[in-house]
This record gives structure tokens, C-alpha cells and sequence, in this order.
């Protein structure tokens, strides 16, 4: 599999989605797994797959001893396991720029020359693809579908490829031709597309023109929180309603300002927290400030961690309102608290949920009448907090691990 | 002699409007009427009107041997004035002809009977005297919303003067039992039970049209085959079903309607007749008693209560309705009484239900509950502004028997007053 995220150290959903995945798929138990990221930190968890970082794999050839390479990446990788990769190297790659082990130095984040990352990591893939023994390539989000082209056409095996987002999510509309570009033809060179939504299935089938019997939605999980009753609710005289993720066009922030002050006109003992940073955030205060509510409406900044789940257990109801969202992890993360969730119809995890409340994204009649309701009257709350936990407890990564491997079996069959 | 004995049930919900919590204390309207009347206009014409049209015929060509019976709740009946009210005038007709029986029902077609008596009471006598009024006869037959119905709810019944109720075929309630005989209530031997005949009603409702189903395609010879094979000590087969069933689940394309026309004829052939619900607690042996210490319902499987009060939504929305009944009961604003009745029909606790909302038009179960109990906090409101909510119930009532009760003391003590003034004069 490529990736680009991989926890502890995540940026995004991505690396949770990967995560939780690889988990599920290896308790069926005959299956192999071997993650490529870009850079990791040699603190991830192994247990159940190896982990390769690409910044470790030579794609020029030069000489090293053996005590120079234990002494620079042993204790991420053997360097026996380097000499055996530096075999698979059949193509000059003098242009890019490599160290002294002939490796590229990945930053493993969302640098400015992303593309300039994106095709080196192609190379590193073209030197897997040479030495190593594999039955099925799976690339997950648009980074790694040239990565995963090029091992298809060099090796001849399978490329499953997972849509965790299209540049139509994340533009609302003004793709990026670049973007594009790599997507639709990461998208068509593979032997069948999994998408995390029947929503982003739709873009895949309309935008970016696939055979629909090519596409299938797998819907994420969500790994279980072994520490879910630690997190606790204060007691307070006033109910809190919470925005978290990036605030960013793509999440509706403005939506959630408007349905704020929809509420409070009419109710008291309410305050409203934007938890989270982005390019919007200035404007999203200054929006609170000219409705007049900036008494009641909080900004935290950017929370990490424990943090996250802290700030949604204290929650009397989780609000996510994006404009576009292929799968959206968070309510779920919410909804394992205890915490009431409202979404919009426009996010893909609204396909799989029951007990949240779905409104469109921009309804905020809609949405202010779902926080009213939730925090006036009880059985609401009661109601989407028992059976809400009860019902993300039940969407397992292994159900999903179980779609792709029928996937997998489908491909390596035909 | 083995007799059928019809019953046509009509009521259909009442569909809020869209209410949002800004609205509360600003508008007090709270239903959708334009959906109402679409939907009364519709069942009017595919189905009460021809199957009304149908029954009157039955009853001439049998030369009134074909009976039944009907129940149409309080609510239908105002929908079916405003909206359509050739049906009533259909129903007049067809009362005259004596082959139809009206029965009673708790007016607002709610849960009262589980809830609160003293308003059970008082919709059940509201509902029969609107049936008197409307069709000159007064219902001795009980029904209740739903078919709800165990052994407290018959003692309520029975005080109010019924003979019998009808109830649904519960598998744990009837175990071996028939439903083909009367039987009554657990230790009130006058109020006699008749219960559902389940699978002879469910294949007209529900099967009549089923491809799939291997008894399709169903002619009224088949089903009168099937009474008339039965044991012959079953004397009574209760064919129950909503009146929409006629035209409206069951297409008029489907046959439905001639199947209906041809059941007389082929029920005389092997001397089978029609007998209504109070002619046949009146002539039938009673079979045993029922023993029912729980609510059942014609719901389901289960056939008991929970998809209307089953989750905790259903429990806010229920408790906090019925918490202000006897207060409301004080009240005399015309409106206010009105809006009572509307908001205690079974539909929307139904539509909150996360298992079965049949009907719904909300997209999910929360949806139906906020839209709900923004109306009724509303509601609560104009509940509260009618008298202080600092003076309890029983304070309120000797209140207002004072408030009530002063022109007539007034009048007295006048009247006192002129006599002694008429002794003085005389004194003088």
C-alpha cells in the first residue's frame, strides 16, 4: 500500500483512515501488509504490518558501507534490507536531488513543491516495484496514485486505489487542473476505485468520467476509543455547541456562525465554541463580532491529541456543517463520547448514520431548530447520546477490511 | 349459521407544519393544511366515496342481509367536513338503510386510554355524541385508537355503558384460542370482546394484490370457502381493516372492488350471513374470558404499544403533553381546546418511533420529535398564559367555581335582599 500519513504523526484524516483500515484488514488474518509513507518517525505501531519509509529507500545508487548505513537509518530500518532495495534500482535518477545513501529526503507533510514530492515518491515506488514480491497495489488518496501507475506498469500487478477525497471536495467547485489531472489518471489507469462514500463515488462516476461497475464505496470506521468513559462532562450552567476541524471553506464555518445566532436571539444558557484553525478563522471572528455574539462565541485555536476528544466530551452538541465532505471522521469520534452530532446532508459519513441529525449545509433554520432541540429538550440529547454511542460502536474496520478483501479477490481473479 | 362481520376503520393523521423554536409564542397555527387536504381529497375519491358507493349496492342487491360496521375518529370526521364533506353525506345515506353500524372511539384518536382516564372519558363521550348529532344513533360498540385494549381500559368501557369492544388477535393474549367466538372481558362478564380475525383481514388489507403471495390471486369464492371450512362451532369472523385498504392500498385495478361486490353472493350460497359487531355480542354464546394485564395493539407482530410509546422520545413528548391535561381541562378558550385534541393523536409519536414510523413524512424519528415539541412548547405556553402557573390545580378550581358561581349568588342574595326590603316595607 502507499499512504502519506500514518499515526502518531497525522495531519488530516487520512492517516486515521489508513490506520484503521490496515488494522481491520489484518485480523482476517492471511494477509500480508507493507505500508509506504513518505517519512516516518519509527514510533508507529507495527504490530500488524510493516511500515517502509520512502525517504529510506535509495533510488540513486551509491556506495555505503554497511556501519554507515546501521549508523544513519538502523534504527528505523536494516541495512541489509537497504543493500537488498538498492538492487532494484534499473533507472538513472541523477536529476533529483539525494543524500548521501542516494535516498530523497521526504518532508512527509503538504509542502508548496507537493508536486515535486509526489514524483519523487513515483521513483521510490518504481524501485519497489522492481524488488519486491507483491500480489495487489493499493494507493490511497490522489498523492500516491502516480506512485501506485507506476508499480502497476512496471510489475503488471492490480492497482486498487482509494478516493478519501477529489479536488472537488476541497475547492467547492474550482479544481486545480494539476490536481485533476494526476487523479483522473491515477483513476484510470486502475483496476477499480474504492471510494469512501456512495457522495464521492458520484463525483468519481460524473466528474471525473469512471465506469460505475469500476467504483465501489467502502465507508470508513472508526477505531474504538479504549479510554472513552475517561473523558468526562463538567457540570455547567450554560450548554456548549461545538465546531472542530480546519476552518476552511470546505467545512462551512459561516453556516455555523449564522445558526449560532439564529439561536441565540431566542435562548439563553447557550455558548458556542469554533474549535480548530484556518484560513477563515479571521473571518469567522469578525462575523461573530458584526452579528453581535462574540460574548457567546468562543475561538480555542488548534487542538491536538487528547485535547480533541476532551473538547468534544465537554460538548453538549458537535456540529459539522461542510459544504463537501467525502466521509468526515469526526461526528463518529463525537458520537463515541457521547455527544449529540448534527451534519450535513453533504457529508459522506450522513450516509451511514441513524441517530445524528442531517440538515442541509446551508439550512440554518434547520440547523438552529436541531441545536435548539438538543439542548431543550432532554430526551433529545438522551436519545442521540445512548443510542448515537451504540451505533458508531457498531461500524467496524473489519466490516470494511472485509469489502476490500472481496475487492481484492475480485481483481486478482478476472 | 356462520356469519362475517365487517368493520372499515378511517382516520388519517393530522400533518404539522413545518415549526421552527423561533416561531414558539409567535404563531399558534401548527398544521399543514394544503397536505391534508390533498390527501382527504385523494382517499375521498380512489376510496371512501366508490366503496361507499359499492356497500349501498351490496345492501340493495342483498336485500340488506350485507352489514358493517364503521369507526371514523373525531379528527376524520372534521377533516372529512372541511375537505370533503360529500362523504358524510354518503355515510347519512348509507346509515339509513339500517345495515351499518357507527362505533365509538376516543374523539382526538389518541392514547388516553393509557394515559389519562378522565380525558378518555370525556373524548369517548365527545365522539358519541358528534355520532349522534351526525348520524342519529348513539354507538353501544367500543374501539379503541389503535385497538388498544386491556383489562383496565374494559373496566373504563364498561363504566361508560358499552357491551363491547373489539380487540386485536394477540398470539400471547389468544395462545390456542380462536378468534372466531365472543368472548369477555377478564371479570366484567357483561362486556363482551369480539377480536380480529387476523389472517382473513391481513389477505384483503395487505395480500390482495401480491403476486408473490400463493393464495393470488384471491376471488371471493376462495375466501368463502375458507369461512365456510372453518369448524362449525366458529360462528364469527371479525374481517377488520382500514377503509383505504378499499381503492387506495389496494388499487381499484387490482379488483378489489369487484371482489367486495361478489362476496354476498357467494356467503348466501353456502349460507353464510353479515352480522354487525352489537347483533352478535347479542346473539352469540360467549366462549371464556381474555386475560390482558398489558396494553396490546393491532401493531406488528408483538401487537403492543411500543411504536408509539417505546423510546425515550416518544416518553418526553407524552409526559409533558399529559402533564397539563387537567389544567387544560379548566380551560374555556374554543382554540386552545382544539389544538388539545390535535396534538394527542397517536400519529405523531408514531412518527417518532426509530423502529416502525409508519406514515411518516419526516425524514427520521428526531425530525419528527423537534417539529412536535416546538408546537407543543408553544402550546404549553398559551396553556400557562390562560391562569397563573404559581396556583395549583385544585386551588384553580375552587377559583373559578367561585368565578362561575357568582352571577347565581348575586342573584340569590338579591333576590333575598328585595324579600326582606318587601317584609320591611310591609313592616312599616
Amino acid at each position: 500500500m502507499f499512504g502519506w500519513e500514518f499515526p502518531p504523526h497525522i495531519l488530516g484524516g487520512l492517516g486515521t483512515a489508513s490506520y484503521g483500515l490496515t488494522k481491520g484488514m489484518a485480523e482476517q488474518g492471511d494477509l500480508e501488509l507493507t505500508f509506504v509513507i513518505p517519512k516516518p518517525h519509527g514510533d508507529e505501531d507495527q504490530s500488524f504490518l510493516k511500515i517502509m519509509g520512502a525517504c529510506n529507500i535509495p533510488v540513486v545508487w551509491k556506495e555505503n558501507s554497511w556501519e554507515h548505513v546501521n549508523y544513519r537509518i538502523g534504527k528505523i530500518m536494516h541495512p541489509d534490507e537497504y543493500f537488498w532495495l538498492r538492487n532494484g534500482i534499473k533507472y538513472d535518477y541523477n536529476r533529483i536531488y539525494t543524500n548521501d545513501l542516494g535516498c530523497v529526503d521526504f518532508s512527509g507533510r503538504y509542502p508548496d513543491n507537493l508536486i515535486e514530492e509526489i514524483s519523487n515518491y513515483e521513483a521510490v515506488a518504481s524501485v519497489l516495484a522492481h524488488q519486491m514480491d507483491f500480489d495487489i497495489i493499493h494507493s490511497h488518496d490522489w498523492l500516491t496514485y502516480p506512485a501506485g501507475v507506476f508499480a502497476k506498469h512496471i510489475s503488471g500487478k492490480p492497482l486498487v486505489i482509494h478516493v478519501h477525497a477529489t479536488d472537488f471536495d476541497r475547492s467547492r467547485g474550482q479544481v486545480n487542473p494539476t490536481v485533476y489531472s494526476i487523479e483522473k489518471r491515477g483513476m484510470d489507469v486502475a483496476d477499480h476505485i474504492i471510494t469512501v462514500s456512495d457522495l464521492t463515488r458520484k463525483t468519481v462516476i460524473e466528474k471525473y468520467h469512471q465506469d460505475p461497475r469500476k467504483v465501489t464505496t467502502v465507508h470508513n470506521a472508526v477505531e474504538p476509543l479504549p479510554d472513552a468513559d475517561t473523558f468526562t462532562k463538567t457540570e455547567r450552567k450554560d450548554k456548549v455547541v461545538t465546531f472542530l476541524g480546519r476552518i476552511t471553506m470546505q467545512k462551512g464555518p459561516e453556516y455555523f456562525v449564522e445558526a449560532a445566532y439564529k439561536v441565540l436571539q431566542k435562548t439563553e444558557g447557550v455558548r458556542f465554541v469554533m474549535a480548530g484553525s484556518g484560513d477563515m478563522m479571521p473571518a469567522m471572528i469578525e462575523l461573530a463580532a458584526k452579528r453581535g455574539i462574540a460574548d457567546k462565541f468562543h475561538f480555542t485555536g488548534f487542538l491536538k491529541g487528547r485535547q480533541v476528544h476532551e473538547m468534544l466530551a465537554e460538548s453538549d452538541v458537535y456540529i459539522m456543517p461542510s459544504v463537501s465532505e467525502p466521509f468526515g471522521i469526526s461526528p463518529l469520534e463525537a458520537m463515541q463520547v457521547g455527544t449529540p452530532s448534527i451534519i450535513s446532508k453533504q457529508s459522506g459519513c450522513a450516509e451511514i448514520l441513524t441517530h445524528a441529525i442531517k440538515t442541509d449545509y446551508w439550512d440554518i433554520d434547520e440547523m438552529a431548530d436541531a441545536i435548539y432541540a438538543i439542548v431543550k429538550y432532554p430526551a433529545m440529547y438522551k436519545s442521540l447520546r445512548n443510542l448515537g454511542r451504540e451505533e458508531v460502536n457498531n461500524i467496524k474496520w473489519y466490516d470494511a477490511g472485509l469489502k476490500v478483501r472481496t475487492i481484492y479477490d475480485e481483481v486478482l481473479n478476472r | 349459521m356462520k356469519n362475517i362481520c365487517f368493520y372499515f376503520q378511517i382516520h388519517q393523521p393530522i400533518r404539522l407544519k413545518k415549526y421552527r423554536f423561533f416561531e414558539i409564542g409567535q404563531d399558534h397555527y401548527y398544521y399543514d393544511d394544503f397536505q391534508t387536504e390533498e390527501k382527504i381529497r385523494a382517499l375521498a375519491e380512489q376510496s371512501y366515496l366508490p366503496a361507499n358507493r359499492i356497500i349501498a349496492e351490496m345492501i340493495r342487491s342483498s336485500n340488506g342481509k350485507f352489514k358493517c360496521a364503521f369507526s371514523i375518529s373525531g379528527i376524520a370526521l372534521e377533516q372529512l367536513e372541511q375537505y370533503a364533506p360529500e362523504v358524510i353525506d354518503s355515510f347519512r345515506e348509507l346509515a339509513k338503510t339500517g345495515s351499518i353500524e357507527f362505533l365509538a372511539e376516543p374523539y382526538a384518536h389518541s392514547l388516553s386510554s393509557v394515559f389519562d382516564t378522565d380525558e378518555f372519558e370525556m373524548q369517548v363521550k365527545m365522539h358519541a355524541d358528534k355520532m349522534e348529532n351526525l348520524f342519529g344513533k348513539r354507538p353501544t360498540v367500543f374501539r379503541n385508537a389503535e385497538l388498544t385494549y386491556s383489562d383496565e381500559i374494559g373496566e373504563a368501557v364498561a363504566k361508560m355503558g358499552f357491551k363491547a369492544i373489539l380487540i386485536e388477535e394477540a398470539k400471547h393474549i389468544m395462545g390456542w384460542k380462536s378468534p372466531n367466538f365472543v368472548y369477555a372481558h377478564s371479570h366484567l362478564s357483561k362486556l363482551k370482546l369480539l377480536v380480529r380475525n387476523l389472517k382473513l383481514s391481513e389477505d384483503i388489507s395487505l395480500r390482495f394484490s401480491h403476486p408473490s403471495w400463493h393464495d393470488y390471486p384471491l376471488t371471493a369464492e376462495k375466501f368463502i370457502s375458507w369461512i365456510a371450512s372453518a369448524p362449525a362451532e366458529e360462528k364469527i369472523f371479525n374481517v377488520w381493516m382500514g377503509y383505504e385498504s378499499l381503492g387506495m392500498v389496494q388499487r381499484p385495478e387490482s379488483g378489489i372492488f369487484d371482489f367486495l361486490k361478489a362476496i354476498p353472493y357467494h356467503a348466501m350460497e353456502k349460507e353464510i350471513g353479515f352480522t354487525l359487531p352489537s347483533e352478535a355480542v347479542k346473539k352469540q354464546e360467549v366462549a371464556g374470558s381474555l386475560f390482558v394485564p398489558f396494553p396490546i395493539s393491532w401493531w406488528g407482530h408483538e401487537k403492543e404499544l411500543s411504536p408509539w410509546t417505546g423510546n425515550d422520545l416518544q416518553h418526553e413528548a407524552l409526559d409533558k403533553l399529559y402533564s397539563v391535561s387537567e389544567r387544560v381541562r379548566m380551560c374555556t378558550d374554543k382554540p386552545l381546546l382544539h389544538d388539545w385534541l390535535m396534538l394527542q393523536t397517536t400519529d405523531h409519536f408514531r412518527f417518532m418511533s426509530h423502529k416502525d414510523a409508519f406514515g411518516t413524512h419526516y425524514e427520521t424519528a428526531y425530525e419528527a420529535f423537534m417539529n412536535y415539541m416546538n408546537v407543543l412548547a408553544d402550546f404549553l405556553e398559551r396553556v400557562n398564559a390562560q391562569y397563573p402557573s404559581t396556583i395549583d390545580n385544585e386551588e384553580l378550581n375552587e377559583l373559578l367555581k367561585t368565578i362561575n358561581h357568582q352571577e347565581k349568588e348575586i342573584e340569590t342574595l338579591e333576590n333575598e335582599l328585595k324579600k326582606l326590603k318587601a317584609r320591611k316595607a310591609k313592616v312599616v
